[in-house]
């Protein structure tokens, strides 16, 4: 039976909320047991939210001041540490965070990575994406090593909040390397909600045509307490910051609703939001492939049809 | 200081991949095949710090069959100083590959070790962090910036939250994002001079390198598709179908 260890993504003392995620992907594995490790300088309001998620067994702290920051080259060898008291499983979401700590714990344990878990099948074979989700594959990895992965968290919901499980500290005594320090995080911060958790978001793309312009993408957003994100296009153009970018190489998200608008549909761009539940478009172009996937299509000037959006909505 | 750049020959980007109809693979016969795009950023990366006179010499490494050759010479056209091939008929998986690299380290003993975030055919994402672990050193990933101080790199870093700035002590591996810079384009008489730059084939199995191929690919699969919805003449026939549906 699986004992899988899922390592915690946090910020600022709050836990993502892509742990959840990965904690319904490990239940999809008919775990024995679902452990969290929270890694921090100080992780004790991470751990007591990580101990409430729903399917979770316990919460594994390990305190220090190293761990402030999420250095994979530092976290790695401490995961690694407690992975080896019989785990089977160590998963971590397929965020930024996830993917630098990920494979280097599996380097480091000798064993290989299924990234991207997009569905289970059982508690060693899974699918997963690969050319940017043209094609998906079923891998099968050896049920006697360890498995380390991370979750396509948009393919999955997070896991509730009804649970209690017992917080511990663990010691790790490994040596941690002082060859990689922290300096800032500089991230655009706003009152939005968080484009990667988002139940709605409103994305503006190439269309927009200028950093200015997408001040109309930003109050249609505030207006219906959505996140925003943008094309790589938009990005590329300088409209907005790239950590807003949707898509294969920017956050692969799935809301409730999703709205793009002036954004013709490139295929790196679609492959982002097509776990979204309902894709709205808007473009002037009524070929684009936008129009392919969306759930409700409407032609015309993005300009014109956003005032009388609000005014409907008013 | 000596750069070693990882440069790993996928299906051209702009190729709509189709998964063949038995499932057993995708199409790859008479598709174009190029440089891993976010490679090419890498390797641009360190010709930029080649030319700021930081790195004396560029070294481009592929493990591939023996048909990789003018991929390297692409390389070599764009101005590495010398390339390794690493021959190998089969696909290596991303624990093997780093295996691999790391053999590569220890013959040339390179500062710096730039390879792209991920390749686009395996989406993996993983090579260049599995490289730094067992090389034992540090890793700047998803790279936008990158600035060389004596023997430590400040690396900018694209992460989830923003941006990430690091410092790191070298040698160390650095992976490249799409923003840390726009890849030159490879002139003609490049192409000519690279045909007598160094091109070095090691036999993959001579590297004596113990396989992490763990994982076994067992069907390939269309992705599944969104049907087509509906088109709404106004602003106010969509908000009124999105009310209905519960979303607004």
């Amino acid at each position: 039976m699986a004992k899988i260890l899922i390592i915690a993504e946090h910020l600022n003392g709050k836990l993502n909320a892509s742990t959840a995620r990965c904690v319904t992907c490990a239940k999809d594995m008919k775990a024995k047991s679902i452990d969290v490790i929270v890694l921090s300088d100080n992780p004790t309001a991470v751990a007591a939210e990580a101990a409430k998620i729903d399917g979770v067994s316990k919460v594994l702290t390990v305190s220090n001041a190293a761990n402030a920051h999420p250095l994979a080259a530092i976290y790695a060898p401490q995961i690694v540490d407690v992975a080896r008291n019989g785990y089977t499983h160590v998963l971590a979401p397929s965020t930024t965070f996830g993917k630098d700590v990920a494979p280097r714990v599996a380097a480091l344990l000798g064993v290989a990575q299924v990234s991207d878990i997009m569905k289970v099948e059982d508690a060693h074979t899974f699918q997963r994406p690969i050319y940017a989700g043209n094609a998906i594959i079923t891998v099968e990895a050896p049920a006697d090593k360890t498995l380390v992965a991370t979750v396509r968290t948009a393919s999955y919901a997070a896991a509730g909040s009804g649970g209690n499980a017992p917080v511990e500290t663990v010691n790790v005594s490994v040596e941690l390397p002082t060859h990689t320090r922290f300096i800032e995080l500089s991230g655009a911060k706003s009152d939005r909600p968080d484009l990667q958790g988002a139940s709605r978001v409103v994305s503006g793309g190439r269309g927009v045509g200028s950093a200015e312009n997408f001040a109309v993408i930003f109050k249609l957003a505030d207006k219906i307490g959505a996140a925003v994100g943008a094309s790589r296009a938009a990005v590329d153009a300088g409209y907005v910051p790239s950590d807003l970018q949707v898509g294969q190489t920017g956050k692969i998200i799935a809301p409730e609703l999703y709205m793009a608008i002036g954004i013709s549909g490139a295929i790196q761009h679609l492959t982002g939001i097509k776990d979204a539940g309902t894709i709205v478009a808007i473009n002037k172009d009524g070929e684009a492939p936008i129009f392919e996937v969306a759930d409700f299509g409407l032609v015309g000037d993005l300009f014109k049809i956003i005032p009388e959006l609000e005014q409907a909505l008013s | 200081m000596k750069i070693l750049v990882g440069y790993k020959r996928v299906v051209d980007y702009n190729v709509r991949v189709q998964v063949k109809p038995d499932g057993s693979g995708v199409v790859t016969d008479g598709v174009k095949l190029s440089a891993n795009p976010f490679d090419d950023i890498a390797l641009e990366e360190a010709l930029r710090l080649r030319e700021k006179g930081i790195a004396t010499e560029v070294i481009v490494a592929t493990i591939a069959p023996a048909d990789a050759q003018a991929h390297l010479r692409n390389g070599l056209a764009m101005g590495a100083n010398r390339a390794i091939h690493v021959v190998t008929p089969n696909a290596v998986q991303p624990l093997t590959a780093a295996r691999a690299l790391l053999k590569l380290i220890e013959k040339e003993q390179p500062h710096i070790v730039i390879l792209g975030k991920q390749a686009i055919d395996d989406d993996c994402n993983q090579t260049g962090q599995m490289l730094a672990a067992l090389w034992n050193r540090p890793q700047a990933t998803f790279a936008s910036a990158v600035e060389i101080a004596g023997d430590k790199a400040k690396v900018t870093r694209e992460v989830d939250a923003g941006l990430e700035t690091i410092e790191v002590d070298l040698p160390a591996v650095i992976t490249t994002d799409l923003r840390l810079n726009e890849p030159r384009f490879i002139k003609l008489p490049d192409i000519m001079k690279a045909k007598s730059k160094p091109l070095e084939t090691i036999d993959f199995a001579s590297l004596g390198v113990e396989s992490g191929d763990f994982l076994k690919t067992t069907t390939y699969a269309p992705p599944a598709k969104r049907s087509k919805g509906v088109m709404v003449k106004d602003a106010a026939e969509l908000v009124a179908a999105l009310k209905t549906k519960g979303l607004l």
